[in-house]
């Protein structure tokens, strides 16, 4: 369905493991009324677990909250994920891939951030926070904007 | 809490539901603890219940092929759901770890 009124959410959460679930879910379920297709909300769920879970493993020492909002914009949604901790300093390099400060982990985060949305921005200041932005358009709208009374579901029929 | 079984010299994990961030960290006790009771010099992990997986997911499957191969030993991914194959192919996993159809083709296999 079109929305014809901006809509927005915004979700603010202690900085926990267990909250990554809860970001994602909440997101893909506001998302739903976008004419997103079943793996490109997969896609969204993953980009914003990831940026969530930054937050959650690199943030802060102590205890802190993140913050997710999301806005329906031109049949896209735009999705901010900030935290007030930290801060990254070489923000080049955090974006690099198979980079980590955790052994263990993969450093994919931001490189999957980076190819499952549509644009990515990253800002951040050191002890202050970082914010992470990403726009994602459903395949229909990415390519050409429809016209107007045309279904972009009719083509490739997701709902 | 994973559903671990122990077939001759095979341990074979399913997890189930979401793999991330605060689900990894079990799986990777459950099996340390698997092999650790176990004298299992291969691993099969099935992906078949699994709904959702990102990079913390696949870090905890490269981790443990990591461990296996410093063990000595081998490791597969199965039943991988057509949900979350793209992340999956996204991440260049199947190039590290070999995957199966099933817990019965990898047993054969392996």
């Amino acid at each position: 369905m079109e929305t014809p009124v901006q809509d927005n959410m915004m979700l603010l959460v202690p900085a926990l493991s267990q909250n990554v679930a809860l970001c994602r879910v909440t997101v893909a379920a506001f998302a739903s009324r976008l004419d997103f297709t079943v793996p490109e909300i997969e896609e969204l769920k993953v980009a914003v677990s990831e940026a969530v879970t930054n937050v959650v493993l690199h943030a802060y020492d102590g205890p802190g909250m993140v913050q997710v909002r999301a806005e329906c914009s031109g049949g896209c949604i735009d999705v901010e994920v900030q935290d007030w901790g930290k801060g990254i300093a070489d923000i080049a390099k955090a974006r690099e891939a198979s980079f980590t400060t955790i052994p263990g982990r993969m450093g994919l985060g931001f490189v999957f951030m980076e190819s499952l949305t549509d644009r990515l921005e990253v800002l951040s200041q050191v002890s202050k926070g970082t914010t992470v932005r990403f726009r994602k358009c459903p395949s229909a709208r990415s390519t050409q904007e429809p016209e107007v009374g045309e279904d972009p579901r009719s083509e490739d029929g997701a709902a | 809490m994973n559903d671990v079984q122990h077939i001759e010299d095979t341990l074979i994990v399913r997890p189930e539901g979401e793999f991330d961030v605060h689900t990894a960290p079990g799986f990777r006790q459950d099996v340390e603890h698997g092999l650790a009771s176990t004298s299992a010099k291969k691993l099969v992990v099935s992906l078949k219940s699994v709904s959702f997986i990102d990079s913390s997911g696949l870090g905890a499957l490269l981790g443990r092929y990591r461990r296996m191969v410093e063990l000595g030993g081998k490791m597969a991914i199965v039943s991988v759901p057509a949900r979350i194959r793209p992340v999956l192919e996204l991440s260049g996993l199947f190039k590290v770890i070999p995957a199966y159809e099933s817990e019965k083709k990898a047993l054969e296999k392996m």
